[in-house]
């Protein structure tokens, strides 16, 4: 599917860090839209192997903020003819997605996103439980008397895509246009120089060799905060775990994507029947994908509130990602104070469904050196300026 | 199941601990700089390595010291903070 290369170039015009959906789109669209063919993709495992291949890859663009919804809604555009870009089939389905509320506090808010939504043409309601249970007949509107469901903002372009492909795609379609993707390379150090006007970008060294450049796309995810230690950078930056679990295949009985932030729960059924599931992050910091039991337990409790027929379905799999979280749940895009260094983090929970625009955006951003329009929101010197961007709608669950 | 040792109650299963973020000596807020003020609230020192981190056992309230290493979870010790290490 890839070209193999013996080994690196002694240097290149832009090195991306990262070998995952992020990193991926990047150099597609810098090959594709800039002519920027001299790239070098670093991996230190495989394609995907990051939180690309370890989310629940829901998609939408139901967010909360101006900034949040206008970046989402250009990402779920993008998504939507991306099969035919890449001529590979990323199983894209739009399902429809139902945000529930248990609560009237729960309501109030997701009447404020619908009409945030609204005011930038998104199609996002709030409905009542009686349109819930006839969307979703199999679930149990009382959750077992505990948190009966009131209502729910529905978003109907809510989908789901098959994550490894979307990794695929990208790397495809860079390398057919020149870039070369390295996997099983890792990046152990960055040369900075000072060329009169503070730190400078000047070489990367990996456990391959030394690579000369003087731009690097940092799309690391969880290792971001050892990255920027590289280049002397402190960031709010903080990681944990975050679990997720797939049942054994089923006839197909669920269409919709469903999320419950007081139940802790989000399920989709995939294309093959599976239940994929996730609740939210890990309650402390660790830089680990070990899986816990109180993870499977818990959520597997809450799933049973809200659907009790399924008591006797096995659990098949279960894994973890590093999500790299920020303190305003938006995430750190564009470049830094180290010239020629850009970054692509703070994806947290909310990365797969952002891969298209942070390809398109970052692409923008390391070939002009400067951010593109759509990511001012999210700078890297937001903190020190005090000027944050509250994105509280960034993952349905959790926060 | 994971067990974390209360200074007070014993070793308890990790669920029924809070984490409270890393232990960091604040700046005076008086005399500190802009800058320097929103790295300590914001900025965050987030490489895997052994550090002291803050930790509640929630059912007694019991605030307490732990030495965890963030790269594998493995707790070295705990104590309470007027105690010392």
């Amino acid at each position: 599917m890839f070209t193999r290369h013996a080994r690196l170039k002694p240097g290149y015009e832009v090195v991306i860090i990262g070998g995952g959906g992020h990193g991926l789109a990047a150099a597609y669209y810098l090959t594709r839209d800039f002519g920027i063919r001299d790239i070098a993709v670093l991996e230190k495992g495989y394609l995907g192997g990051g939180n690309t291949g370890r989310n629940t890859t829901i998609i939408r663009s139901n967010y909360l903020t101006p900034e949040g919804v206008q970046f989402y809604d250009e990402s779920l555009r993008l998504w939507q003819d991306l099969s035919q870009d890449f001529d590979l089939n990323l199983f894209y389905s739009t399902r429809g997605h139902f945000t529930l509320a248990h609560t009237d506090a729960a309501l109030r808010t997701m009447r404020w996103r619908a009409e945030v939504n609204k005011h930038f043409g998104i199609d996002s309601e709030v409905i009542d439980s009686q349109a819930v249970a006839e969307a979703i007949p199999m679930m149990d509107l009382s959750c077992g008397g505990h948190a009966p469901v009131l209502g729910a903002l529905y978003h109907a372009p809510g989908a789901i895509a098959r994550h490894d492909a979307v990794a695929w795609g990208y790397a495809r379609g860079a390398d057919s246009r020149g870039a070369e993707i390295h996997q099983n390379t890792e990046v152990v150090a960055i040369e900075l120089e000072d060329r009169g006007s503070g730190p400078c970008v000047a070489g990367v060294i990996t456990n391959r060799g030394r690579i000369a450049t003087r731009k690097v796309l940092c799309a690391v995810a969880g290792y971001t905060p050892r990255v920027l230690a590289m280049v002397g950078l402190r960031s709010p930056i903080y990681v944990h775990p975050l679990q997720a679990m797939v049942s054994e295949p089923i006839k197909a009985w669920l269409d919709p994507i469903i999320v419950s932030a007081s139940l802790h729960v989000y399920v989709s059924q995939s294309a093959r029947g599976e239940l994929v599931m996730g609740a939210s992050l890990d309650p402390y910091e660790l830089h680990s994908t070990r899986s816990t039991l109180d993870f499977a337990e818990s959520l597997a409790a809450h799933m049973l509130e809200l659907f009790p027929f399924l008591s006797d379905v096995k659990i098949n799999r279960q894994w973890a990602g590093m999500a790299d979280m920020t303190p305003d749940f938006a995430p750190i895009m564009g470049p830094t104070p180290v010239q020629g260094f850009y970054l692509d983090s703070g994806w947290g929970t909310w990365g797969f469904k952002a891969t298209p625009v942070c390809g398109k955006t970052m692409s923008h951003t390391v070939a002009r050196d400067e951010a593109h329009p759509l990511i001012h929101g999210f700078n890297f010197d937001r903190f020190a300026r005090y000027a944050l961007t509250g994105e509280k709608g960034a993952a349905s669950v959790g926060h | 199941m994971k067990l974390m040792t209360c200074p007070v109650n014993g070793p308890r299963v990790i669920s029924e601990f809070a984490y409270g973020g890393e232990l960091r000596p604040m700046p005076d807020p008086g005399a500190v700089s802009d800058e320097a003020w929103a790295d300590y609230v914001f900025n965050r020192n987030s490489l895997p390595a052994v550090r002291r981190e803050w930790w509640c056992h929630t059912p007694s309230g019991v605030w307490f010291v732990a030495e965890r290493d963030t790269g594998t979870d493995a707790i070295k010790r705990t104590y309470l903070y007027q105690a010392g290490p």
